[in-house]
């Protein structure tokens, strides 16, 4: 046990690094994934069939397909059918973006759909304008519904990030395995990479409580500070539609 | 270096994947039914009158849920090394997906209607005959939907077992890929092997729920 801090401290800038790396996955997959999720998800709601039928095929392609694969297919596949080679950090970026944000945009979709439909009304009533309309009226409404699910998506997004250790980016798995094979301490690597694991989880879970308490507030509803500390732990992200 | 799509390797891989998806099919199988199995006695324990049983409890669901699955099943190849892969990779993804099911159960037995207990007091049945005659025969049937999304979501999670070496699609994909520098081809087949598996059962997940009205 001494042995694996002892190691631990000795390669305390590269484990630092590590996580780092996990922290960097985390945040950019997310932003894509949220950048995706308003895209696709708003599209879902398009007048176009040609708009809709796009924003489905590719939300059940990248669904329907494992983020396993998808995450191989761009590292191993993607630089031979294209030439073009994306670092391995990078590649987890694009990979975790592409999918969450492929089940985010069911959130965005079951969110704005959630709102009811006298508000609309009522903005078109007032001669607002369908971009006004949506960022006005509708999107603070939906953005307070889309807060909870969202949390649960980071998660799981969060969950996958030590895949990076498969494409060989150095991320906080890859360090805490050197650093066990270095020692052989099995059992205590492991539960280490759990507890920070779980850490990171509940710090994300924090944030996002702090999110909808001021997206609430900006609607009126005041919440009270223990919801602040409540744990919204990932729930699974599953694959059929609609409000969830 | 550009290289297109080699039609005969994919030819050749396609019946060593479709080997490998047989025990990708018999991971999901089994580890939905140990998910099934163990969520259903993580909500009966979660509704135990004493604390020392409900705190314990969530506390371990909670640590099991925020945690990646895939350190959840290298360490536990790790530590366990004279164990099957397979069946470590089952136990661990059952375990994993249990504390999801367990709050679908939940949701399950929280709606039986309140007259249903107070009528198992009345004509005083033990706890035990309570669940199996009354409350539980009324849940399971609402929470079907939901426990085949989670199957969904388990099946596609699968590819994790190829990590400690379980023979399953992707392990078999990668090893192709690696013996025959086709990973293009192997991994773009795999793909399109969950796509057409999972696409059509989540169709038919929505239609039943639907009809369950949910």
């Amino acid at each position: 046990m001494s042995d694996f801090f002892s190691t631990l401290l000795d390669e305390l800038p590269q484990v630092g690094a590590g996580l780092w790396v996990t922290v960097q996955a985390t945040v950019l997959g997310s932003l894509l994934a949220l950048l995706l999720s308003f895209t696709l998800g708003l599209a879902a709601g398009s007048g176009l069939l040609l708009v809709r039928g796009v924003s489905r095929t590719v939300v059940e392609f990248f669904r329907g397909t494992s983020l396993y694969i998808q995450l191989f297919w761009l590292y191993y596949a993607m630089p031979q059918l294209t030439g073009y080679e994306l670092t391995p950090l990078l590649c987890g970026v694009v990979a975790f973006g592409l999918n969450y944000g492929a089940y985010g945009s069911e959130i965005v979709r079951g969110a704005i759909n959630s709102v009811p439909r006298a508000q609309y009304e009522a903005a078109v009533a007032l001669n607002m304008t369908p971009l006004h309309r949506m960022r006005k009226v509708i999107l603070p409404q939906a953005w307070v519904q889309m807060i909870p699910p969202f949390t649960n998506l980071l998660i799981q997004l969060l969950k996958c990030t030590p895949l990076l250790w498969l494409i060989s980016a150095a991320d906080f798995m890859t360090t805490i395995e050197h650093i066990r094979s270095l020692t052989g301490e099995t059992l205590t690597a492991y539960l280490l990479l759990l507890a920070v694991y779980f850490v990171l989880a509940y710090t994300l879970t924090l944030l996002m409580n702090l999110l909808e308490r001021s997206a609430k507030r900006r609607l009126g509803l005041h919440t009270g500070g223990r919801s602040l500390l409540r744990t919204r732990t990932a729930e699974a992200v599953t694959t059929t539609g609609g409000t969830r | 270096m550009n290289q297109t799509f080699d039609w005969d390797a994919a030819g050749d891989a396609l019946p060593l994947l479709l080997e490998g998806f047989r025990v990708t099919l018999l991971a999901t199988v089994l580890g939905t039914l140990v998910a099934a199995v163990l969520g259903l006695a993580i909500a009966v324990a979660g509704r135990a009158p004493s604390r020392f049983v409900t705190v314990p409890v969530k506390a371990v669901m909670e640590f099991v849920r925020a945690t990646p699955l895939l350190v959840q099943l290298v360490g536990a190849a790790a530590l366990f090394t004279s164990v099957e892969p397979l069946t470590i990779g089952i136990v661990v993804l059952g375990i994993h997906y249990a504390t999801y099911t367990s709050e679908v159960y939940r949701a399950g037995i929280d709606g039986v209607p309140k007259g249903q207990w107070e009528a198992c007091r009345a004509l005083s049945m033990s706890p035990r005959r309570t669940w199996q005659a009354v409350i539980l025969p009324q849940a399971v049937r609402n929470v079907l939907p939901a426990l085949g999304n989670y199957a969904i979501s388990m099946f596609k999670e699968t590819p994790f077992l190829a990590v400690i070496t379980v023979h399953e699609m992707v392990f078999e994909a990668r090893s192709y890929g690696a013996d025959h520098f086709a990973y293009t081809e192997a991994f773009t087949l795999a793909g399109l092997v969950f796509l057409v598996a999972s696409y059509p059962t989540s169709l038919l997940m929505r239609k039943l729920e639907k009809r369950l009205g949910h």
